[in-house]
């Protein structure tokens, strides 16, 4: 499972997230520990990510131990779920949403 | 899919207390919730809660969650879509995790945040423009923000915001707060971060790729990075109605002591009923009222 998943930080978000999704997806899930919605969210993507059996990499970032990640990507609402491939966000989502409808929302992106 | 005892519909404090009591009378229970921990995990700080002293509303949400998933209550996190008389039962459609036939149901729906309306909202939600405080205040760390409301909600969401932005306004469409808590209302004119503009509007939000201004009926503009929209919330009891549960004008769900709708074997409980009072305490008591409600029917072979 692990392998489909990880906590990233400031020091491995180039390795983990911008130069992985040259491969395959990248989808960071920025979240902190004060917010219900990211704590509903999280262990859904965990869930999904094991689902998808690694069409896609779940990479989660705390956005209190990374400001500048955070003031990077502009975090102004959280969960905010970004999508990257070729280093690029190319889809996202702000909230937390419903198991199903974040599976259908990875089955459309990740093509 | 094996019939339930009980569906209940909604996964705040009403659904969720009605699940642990379902769980207690060992009825065979699903919880369909589209906001598991329902808006309390968006609230600061509980202190009118026994048992807390003060605790975070998040907090409050995932203990209520992890208690129900303990005794065994699966909750579903998806969308109830219709509700349909099925025989004795009831079936409840939900939008992606299939149907869940049931002998009773208990709506616990709530209520939802109001929004402003505008153009543009929508595009820059998540962007600046913020539904929950305690999930984004301390995002704006040493930033502008404003809050748009002057209820009890809006008030500590102002309170909460300054405590990381350098500046917060607060706008307000009435000439005072007559609506809140006066000790509330006490903090906010006392704190120096906050700026209160009453009689004041937001006509128009602005920003490309963030938000950047708003437009106030007065003519005003102000300049901020973030927009916490806290103008109180709204019933919406489409599915109850389509199987006839009678709403009042204002389209909250009417019931009786025992939390009984006029539909027998529809209970509804918590913040989409016609309750005096909107608070955790009273949804859980409703909660636990509507559960005892369906078990005894069921008991009855009703």
């Amino acid at each position: 499972m692990a392998e489909f998943e990880s906590d990233v930080t400031e020091a491995d978000f180039e390795e983990t997230v911008v130069k992985q999704s040259a491969n395959l997806p990248v989808v960071a899930d920025f979240w902190a520990a004060w917010c219900t919605p990211c704590q509903i969210l999280k262990p859904a993507m965990e869930k999904l990510a094991k689902e998808f059996k690694g069409k896609f990499v779940l990479a989660k970032i705390n956005v209190e131990e990374n400001p500048g990640l955070s003031e990077r990507f502009k975090i102004s609402g959280i969960p905010s779920v970004k999508m990257f491939k070729g280093g690029k966000v190319v889809a996202e989502f702000t909230g937390a949403m419903p198991e199903p409808a974040v599976r259908q929302w990875l089955e459309k992106n990740i093509k | 899919m094996e019939q339930f005892d009980l569906v209940i519909i909604g996964g705040g404090p009403a659904g969720l207390t009605a699940a642990i009591y379902a769980a207690r009378y060992w009825l065979r229970t699903a919880v369909i919730a589209e906001q598991p921990g329902g808006l309390v995990g968006e609230a600061g700080k509980i202190g009118n809660f026994p048992t807390h002293k003060e605790i975070n509303g998040p907090q409050f949400a995932m203990s209520m969650i992890e208690q129900v998933r303990a005794l065994g209550i699966e909750i579903t996190n998806d969308k109830a879509g219709s509700i349909e008389k099925s025989g004795k039962g009831f079936v409840v459609r939900t939008e992606n995790s299939g149907e869940f036939p049931a002998k009773k149901i208990v709506l616990a729906i709530g209520t939802k945040r109001r929004k402003l309306g505008l153009p543009n909202e929508q595009r820059l939600a998540g962007k600046g423009v913020c539904y929950c405080a305690t999930c984004d205040a301390p995002l704006y760390k040493g930033k502008v923000a404003g809050v748009v409301g002057g209820g009890n909600a809006a008030l500590n969401a102002a309170l909460l915001v300054a405590e990381y932005a350098k500046k917060v306004f607060v706008f307000y469409r009435s000439p005072e707060f007559g609506r809140a808590d006066p000790l509330l209302a006490k903090l906010v004119m006392e704190n120096k971060k906050i700026e209160v503009l009453f009689n004041s509007n937001v006509k128009q939000i602005a920003g490309e790729d963030s938000l950047q201004k708003v437009f106030l009926d007065n003519g005003k503009e102000v300049e901020l990075q973030g927009l916490f929209v806290e103008i109180g919330y709204e019933p919406d009891a489409g599915i109850a109605k389509a199987i006839g549960v009678e709403t009042t004008p204002e389209g909250y769900i009417k019931v009786d002591r025992h939390q009984h709708t006029n539909v027998k074997g529809v209970f509804a409980a918590g913040d989409i009923t016609e309750s005096g009072l909107r608070q955790v305490i009273i949804a859980a008591a409703q909660g636990a009222l509507a559960a005892n409600g369906a078990f005894e029917e069921i008991k009855k072979g009703e």
